[in-house]
């Protein structure tokens, strides 16, 4: 199969500036991501790994180098175009699951969909043919706050995909979960590249999760330290 | 699309329940003292304008300068002016009235209300009953050869001011004098009016001892003359008359339309007074609306966050906060013109119930409802531009690590 490259970092450095300290977080990260792979980025705490993450999402630009996000150079796009493409493109999965308190399960899902202009009947259905996917029918009509951190992360992952991207970004999914809710998570999240061919982007310090990957990253110290090819789940 | 921008906010300004009722109660005390205003000034312009118009526009009143209907003036007019004014052309009929603050007496109680000398020539005891807008109840007219004999205000043929209704034909001790009672007026709805008393120009000459001075003097123009024109000759006869300069007048000319103006002129400088501090009072809950959204904003940092990251434009996050507090200013606005009306109706309920149904027409101004509507969603829009731009600018990264 011909690889279709997704994303590129080319020698992309970010560095924080705090008075006259300043601290290079990312060392010239060089990374492609092709369509379809399933790719884990692990590291310990304070390796850049949450840097990465919004680099890789397109939710900041680099200090310098470049990222191309399906061939855009996103640094010739405005903030605002910068959300639109990130938001049809990119699903993500938080850490902290990021569910507006406000809104329903239902509603929830459907927010992404308002900011792409998605016509009211289709958004209703895509929303709840996704809770229904995620064992979720029950409980459409629940705030966050009525759910379990399962369910909450099963909203989110819903949500994820309501605009259809072709990228998942999960952020330590399983890292506020107990091991079976967490173990449902993954399983979501493997079927959706396995059945969906989602390019699943997973960012964690749980060496456990790289048995999912078909390309590990290993990141220590702002760097990328080995790129390692594996086979994904089996 | 547009739904989902109210519907959003409306499901936050709910969230916070007693910030929310904070915010609105900031917005429509300010928005309810300005219908409330508004609609009694208008209500009170209404009645006026009734008034005069039913005065008839071709009345002249000459009256002493520096006093209303010749109250609280030292310098009367005269028998003297009278003829003056009669004589000037353009002057179909004029008459004069004398009047005075005295002591009504009768069943051994006693109450003090005003007493007008009315001449009982016909056609002038006519153009003074037009020029008030008197009407007969009960009883006669005076007429020519009455002495003392008294028409009574509406409220001497009820029992509440000498414990028992007077009757045609008793007497009643007006100031030292006892006159008989020929007559009752229609009720007129302030307390002065109906309370007060008319007898024969001659009597209250004799009881008053006011000789030829009269308190003003009321001409009618002839048909087809300008009053106002008619008003300029006759002040050029008097000032003639007394020997004055222009501008030393010491009487004034006017016209009900001029009183109708005098009226207009110092109820819309109240207005305007009242409103200004009303506009203060609405600045203040713009102000709150302001705070808050910049509250808000941070409270909602990461809610923002995750706004962008899952795809709004800054635009989405901005319209999502205008559409918030102009919510709050039109909800704020909507209690404020319920409230309001109420206020005027309450208001009015109360005038008719102490002074009469003659000094106050409330009408609701739908217009002006819906002006008030718009105006306060766009103070509340107002208020909201700057805490929206800042919630529009957040940066994804920095709100979705904000706790």
């Amino acid at each position: 199969m011909k690889k279709e490259i997704i994303i590129e970092l080319k020698k992309v450095w970010k560095t924080y500036y705090m008075g006259k300290v300043s601290l290079d977080v990312l060392k010239g990260i060089d990374l492609t991501i092709n369509k379809g792979e399933f790719v884990v980025i692990v590291g310990p705490s304070g390796s850049g790994k949450s840097t990465m993450m919004n680099q890789v999402g397109v939710l900041d630009v680099p200090t310098s180098g470049t990222i191309n996000l399906k061939g855009t150079d996103i640094s010739t796009l405005s903030e605002s175009d910068l959300a639109q493409l990130r938001g049809k493109t990119i699903g993500f999965v938080f850490q902290q699951f990021n569910l507006i308190p406000t809104l329903t399960a239902l509603e929830n899902v459907i927010l992404p969909t308002i900011f792409q202009n998605v016509s009211e009947k289709e958004r209703l259905e895509r929303a709840e043919e996704l809770l229904r996917m995620v064992d979720l029918e029950e409980r459409m009509n629940h705030k966050p706050n009525e759910l379990s951190g399962g369910q909450q992360q099963r909203v989110a992952i819903a949500r994820s995909l309501v605009n259809d991207p072709e990228i998942i970004l999960a952020d330590e999914p399983t890292g506020n979960l107990d091991s079976k809710s967490g173990q449902q998570v993954m399983d979501f999240l493997a079927k959706l590249h396995t059945q969906k061919h989602k390019t699943i982007i997973l960012v964690t310090h749980d060496l456990e999760l790289v048995r999912y990957a078909q390309k590990v990253v290993y990141l220590k110290d702002g760097e990328i330290v080995r790129i390692k090819h594996g086979h994904g789940r089996k | 699309m547009i739904k989902d921008y109210f519907k959003i906010p409306a499901k936050e300004i709910r969230r916070r329940k007693l910030r929310s009722w904070l915010t609105l109660i900031g917005i429509f005390i300010g928005i309810a003292a300005i219908i409330s205003l508004i609609t009694l000034g208008q209500g009170l312009e209404n009645a006026i304008e009734k008034q005069f118009s039913a005065l008839g526009k071709d009345k002249l009143f000459i009256l002493p300068k520096g006093g209303f209907f010749g109250m609280g003036s030292s310098e009367l007019l005269t028998e003297d002016d009278l003829d003056v004014v009669s004589g000037t052309s353009g002057v179909k009929l004029a008459t004069g009235l004398t009047q005075g603050f005295a002591k009504f007496e009768s069943n051994d109680l006693v109450h003090y209300g005003f007493i007008t000398g009315v001449s009982t020539d016909p056609e002038e005891r006519a153009l003074v009953w037009d020029a008030q807008t008197y009407g007969m109840a009960e009883g006669r007219l005076l007429r020519k050869g009455d002495k003392f004999k008294v028409i009574l205000g509406y409220e001497h043929s009820l029992p509440n001011l000498f414990d028992k209704r007077v009757e045609l034909g008793d007497k009643i001790l007006l100031h030292t004098k006892e006159f008989k009672v020929v007559g009752f007026l229609d009720k007129i709805g302030s307390p002065p009016d109906d309370q007060a008393a008319i007898i024969p120009l001659d009597a209250y000459a004799e009881v008053f001892e006011s000789g030829d001075k009269l308190n003003f003097v009321i001409a009618q123009t002839a048909l087809g003359e300008d009053p106002l024109l008619v008003g300029e000759d006759v002040e050029k006869e008097l000032r003639e008359d007394h020997r004055l300069d222009e501008g030393e007048e010491d009487f004034d000319i006017q016209t009900p339309e001029q009183f109708a103006e005098t009226f207009g002129v110092i109820l819309d400088i109240v207005q305007i007074v009242l409103i200004g501090i009303a506009g203060i009072a609405l600045l203040v809950g713009g102000i709150g609306i302001m705070n808050t959204m910049y509250t808000a904003v941070l409270q909602r940092t990461k809610e923002i966050g995750i706004m962008k990251a899952i795809g709004a434009r800054n635009e989405h996050v901005l319209y999502l906060f205008l559409v918030e507090s102009g919510l709050y200013g039109f909800l704020g606005g909507f209690m404020g013109v319920v409230l309001g009306i109420g206020f005027a109706k309450l208001v009015e309920f109360a005038f008719v119930q102490i002074v009469g149904p003659a000094f106050l027409e409330i009408k609701i101004d739908w217009l002006l409802v819906l002006g008030t509507l718009i105006f306060s969603f766009l103070v509340g829009v107002l208020s909201g531009i700057a805490p929206a731009r800042r919630a529009s600018k957040l940066n994804p990264v920095d709100s979705l690590r904000y706790e």
